[in-house]
């Protein structure tokens, strides 16, 4: 048994006792149980993850828990990286959610699924045949669908979101089941040589199931009802740990199963990648929920994966080995620097809405005065998540976009197509997510409080605090030294490539031309920075700060009603993208009963659908409904048909018979 | 890091942090000649500078420690991307820092945090311009980033350092296609992000116009000066870096004193005459409206995209 295998087992077995003592113990002992069961699951996962990944492979076969085929464990490098990503996010998830679930009033087994949920996330990866990983994923899928209706009792959004989230999970599993049957079921770790068109078919349908699992346009729908929904330690655990199974499930079948494929696979991944990138971040901009906008954001990053994993399969696809090594690293550090800000994000977002009472973008503002530590915890998550130095996604997507550049010589006429317009939409995503992000600090947390609940808003308590301080430091270690990571990361993408990066300070590519160092660009800017103020402070002449007034236009003292709101905010962006947004907007006038040349009140409305979901899902539904109702004329509730039915369903089958026997 | 290199970085901050006021006052003044005024000469943006860090500290009621730290972020990436550039050098200083995406992004992570000290005001005007700042910035992202690319190609890295080079040895490649293609994109990414008509009129208070003004309308006295001055500065340093990728000839190669002062002259001409056509070139042109922008910004991208076509394609 060795080091993988104990500390995995150790997850498991941590996380099962702490849901039984959940269920057992009174109500003051739950939350502080059931954070502590999922934080430790969490650091014996990132123990068992950070072991294979370091090259202690491992596997297990349990023959007689499961019927017929039993369960068969095992873990690659691969598999280590996922296992220890999503062991990161239930540290500090589980931290926080000791503090969080004391003021929630969540229920007892919302508690008990809790470290289930992140013991089934550890345990997908580490599935070595398609039965396990089938049943571990509905696992997963089942105790995260609890999670999400944990709140259901006080908001009644809550149960049609997760009622969507049902939905989708099933017709995902029934695609990923599909998939694995068509090839074959079996072992993961083996790579199946399939005849082309079948081959085609698993993938697709793989990349469907997989797909809406990362929350990939159009496949999306759930994603941002979901995890705004759910408690904020729970949209965390979903949306920087759960999706990126999702990625996962891509990788292993399109590299490991299927070893590589077509050049088509890929482009259709890279198209997908960048459409979903660029529509997330669009709908994230245009969102004024802040976990709604966290949420559209998961879709916008698991697309640059996506586009990191497109470029990957097309480059591999040519020979270009180094380079596609190069574009699979990309994707999983965006991977790992994801999960470690989106968990900062949402559970700092988590700590907004319990604190002041609402999500609304509109109706928060100034809580740098009340929140101070969880405003900076949103602002580094924030910088993080904007790909702007020094932050986490910018030296994922510089690594992204290096290899979209060096692909274009000798990729030929597809590549002198594909890759601009992806490096376009890697460009226009993060110029988006930047002007995203600016609002969604700057009028959450600066200016003047727009609403009561935020004027009031008090600081989070100290664990939840402590749990936004572990995913900051990963967003620190993963922003400054990424070469701490990147060489373990290069190996796990080994399956297309040796090692494409390299270096600790500073980033060298392997194979290619080009270095960055985010610890130097970062420390330039602190030095300057600290240069300039010292000099200001020596400055002649200099005299004390004095407080003055805003700028009125002479009109009296400006009210929080006169701020910029968010949604006016994105507004230049709606009109840019009107066409593709297609808003919703409506003036009402209303005239004085007296003269009609006098304006007694004006209402004005503005909407931003989700387009995809009121073009293709709504149409769908009302098909189904239309089909239902159809159905239903069949059954109109008379003795006398229901009776004809059957005897002329014997007849029909008695004329079959006769015809074909 | 090299002798050569850090002789340039640092010449290139004393430079451009002491000419750049400079470039902002031969700009006013041929703008003022070309209109038939006489103009307050070329020193006068340093003696508003001087005047405004004289006066008392404000600070609006309301406002963070962010409002105050902004001025400051936005010069220290400004001064980074001075120092790290090979403008008058074509060895950079560090190296590692001087990747045109990375040099992209430190601008763009000024103009945020600039429009983050606006939305902390809380007044309307601040988060109108913070709006539409990061509007245009997050429309002129692909444009700048196809371009690198387009001129990233024939280098094979995307150093600036190494684009220099490459363009030295190779002096056509400038008036190739794809080279044209990409400095007419650049510059038009140049005219957005450093706020030059028609994208933002830098002379206009008028609330329906501004964009980068309207960011700024609460500082006042040192901040005020310190904003000033990194604008100024970011200006220079795009109109350098359009220099340096498109023009680089006269930049030092070796660490000689005559050398390193022949390209800092070299430099401080090249930048002063496109500061100048720009502001000719302003004087025929009105303001664009804001929803008018994109169209720009919409065509630059294009221009970009054909650039790196056409850098493939033609190349062989």
């Amino acid at each position: 048994m060795n080091l993988t295998e104990s500390a995995l087992g150790l997850a498991v077995g941590v996380a099962a006792l702490a849901a039984l003592a959940v269920a057992a113990l009174p109500g003051r002992w739950r939350p502080a149980c059931a954070g502590a069961g999922t934080a430790l699951a969490g650091a014996a996962g990132v123990a068992a993850g950070v072991a294979a990944l370091t090259g202690r492979p491992f596997s297990l076969s349990l023959p007689g828990l499961l019927p017929l085929s039993g369960l068969e464990f095992g873990a690659d490098r691969l598999s280590g990286f996922f296992i220890a990503v999503t062991g990161a996010v239930a540290v500090p998830a589980g931290v926080y959610a000791t503090g969080y679930l004391r003021h929630s009033g969540t229920s007892r087994s919302a508690c008990a699924f809790l470290p289930l949920f992140a013991a089934s996330m550890l345990l997908v990866p580490a599935a070595a045949w398609a039965v396990t990983l089938l049943a571990c994923w509905e696992l997963m899928a089942l105790t995260s669908l609890l999670q999400v209706l944990a709140e259901h009792r006080r908001r009644p959004e809550v149960a049609e979101a997760g009622r969507w989230y049902a939905v989708m999970t099933h017709l995902g599993f029934a695609c990923i089941l599909a998939a694995l049957m068509l090839a074959g079921g079996g072992s993961l770790l083996a790579v199946r040589h399939l005849p082309a068109g079948l081959a085609g078919t698993v993938f697709v349908l793989a990349l469907a199931g997989f797909g809406s699992k990362a929350g990939i346009v159009p496949l999306h729908a759930w994603l941002p009802r979901a995890h705004p929904e759910a408690p904020s330690h729970v949209s965390a655990l979903m949306s920087a740990a759960m999706v990126n199974l999702g990625v996962y499930g891509i990788i292993r079948t399109g590299f490991g199963l299927l070893g590589g494929g077509a050049r088509w696979w890929w482009l259709l991944v890279l198209a997908l990648g960048a459409v979903s990138a660029v529509y997330g971040i669009l709908q994230a901009a245009m969102s004024s929920d802040l976990k709604r906008l966290l949420g559209y954001s998961t879709t916008e990053n698991m697309g640059l994966v996506l586009v990191g994993l497109g470029a990957a399969g097309l480059f591999a696809g040519t020979g270009h080995r180094v380079l596609a090594g190069l574009a699979l690293t990309a994707a999983l550090l965006h991977v790992a620097g994801h999960a470690a800000f989106k968990t900062l994000l949402f559970l700092s977002a988590g700590a907004v809405a319990q604190r002041a009472g609402t999500r609304d973008l509109d109706a928060l503002g100034g809580l740098r005065g009340g929140m101070p530590a969880t405003t900076a915890a949103f602002a580094w998550g924030a910088l993080a998540a904007s790909a702007l130095p020094p932050g986490t996604a910018f030296v994922s997507e510089w690594l992204l976009l290096q290899a979209l550049i060096h692909g274009l010589p000798g990729g030929g006429t597809a590549a002198a197509v594909v890759l601009p317009t992806a490096v376009a939409a890697v460009a226009l995503t993060a110029g988006l997510s930047a002007a995203t992000f600016v609002k969604a600090f700057g009028t959450g947390f600066l200016a003047r409080p727009r609403s009561d609940g935020a004027a009031r808003a008090a600081e989070a308590p100290g664990s939840m605090l402590a749990g936004m301080a572990l995913a900051g430091a990963a967003c620190a270690v993963l922003a400054l030294v990424p070469g701490a990571v990147l060489p373990a990361l290069a190996r796990a993408a080994a399956m297309t490539a040796g090692p494409a990066v390299a270096g600790l300070v500073t980033l060298r590519l392997s194979g290619a031309a080009g270095e960055l160092s985010p610890l130097l660009l970062a420390l330039a800017v602190l030095a300057v920075t600290l240069v300039a103020a010292g000099w200001l402070r020596v400055l002649p002449g200099r005299r004390a700060r004095r407080a003055a007034r805003l700028w009125d236009c002479g009109a009296g003292p400006l009210t929080a009603r006169m701020e910029y709101t968010a949604t006016a905010f994105a507004e230049p962006l709606q009109r840019v993208f009107d066409d593709v947004l297609a808003p919703e907007t409506g003036i009402d006038v209303t005239h004085l009963d007296e003269a009609r040349y006098l304006v007694a009140a004006v209402e004005y409305r503005r909407r931003v659908p989700d387009r995809v979901e009121r073009r293709l899902y709504q149409p769908a539904l009302a098909a189904v409904r239309a089909w239902g109702e159809a159905g239903r004329r069949l059954a109109p509730g008379s003795v006398h048909r229901y009776l004809g039915y059957g005897f002329y369903a014997v007849v029909a089958l008695l004329i079959v018979l006769t015809v074909t026997r | 890091m090299t002798r050569l290199g850090i002789a340039g970085g640092i010449i290139q901050v004393v430079v451009i942090t002491g000419g750049a006021p400079l470039l902002a006052g031969v700009m006013r003044q041929v703008r003022a000649r070309l209109e038939g005024r006489a103009g307050p000469g070329i020193g006068q943006p340093w003696r508003d500078l001087r005047k405004l860090l004289r006066k008392e500290p404000v600070t609006p009621a309301g406002t963070s420690e962010l409002f105050r730290i902004a001025p400051l972020v936005l010069l220290a990436t400004t001064v980074t991307v001075a120092g790290v550039a090979p403008f008058v050098t074509d060895t950079s200083a560090v190296g590692p820092a001087a990747d045109l995406f990375a040099v992209a992004a430190l601008l763009a992570m000024g103009t945020a945090t600039l429009a983050l000290a606006a939305i902390d005001t809380g007044t309307a005007f601040g988060g109108m311009g913070a709006s539409r700042e990061m509007t245009i910035m997050a429309l002129a992202e692909p444009t700048l980033l196809v371009a690198v690319f387009a001129l990233s190609v024939r280098a094979g890295s995307t150093s600036l350092a190494a684009v220099v080079t490459a363009t030295l040895r190779d002096p056509a490649r400038v008036l190739s296609p794809a080279g044209l293609l990409a400095a007419a994109a650049l510059a038009l990414v140049t005219v957005a992000e450093t706020g030059r008509l028609p994208v933002d009129n830098p002379a206009t208070h008028l609330e329906l116009t501004m964009v980068h003004e309207a960011m700024i309308l609460e500082y006042a006295g040192p901040d005020l000066a310190l904003v000033e001055l990194a604008s100024s500065m970011r200006l220079a340093v795009f109109l350098g870096v359009l220099a340096t990728l498109f023009t680089p000839w006269g930049i030092a190669t070796t660490a000689a004193p005559l050398a390193l002062a022949a390209g800092t002259a070299a430099f401080a001409a090249k930048v002063g005459l496109l500061g100048a056509a720009l502001a000719a070139g302003e004087v025929f042109m009105a303001k664009l409206r804001l929803f008018r922008v994109p169209e720009l910004l919409a065509g630059s991208f294009l221009l970009a995209l054909l650039a790196v076509t056409a850098s493939y394609f033609l190349a062989v």
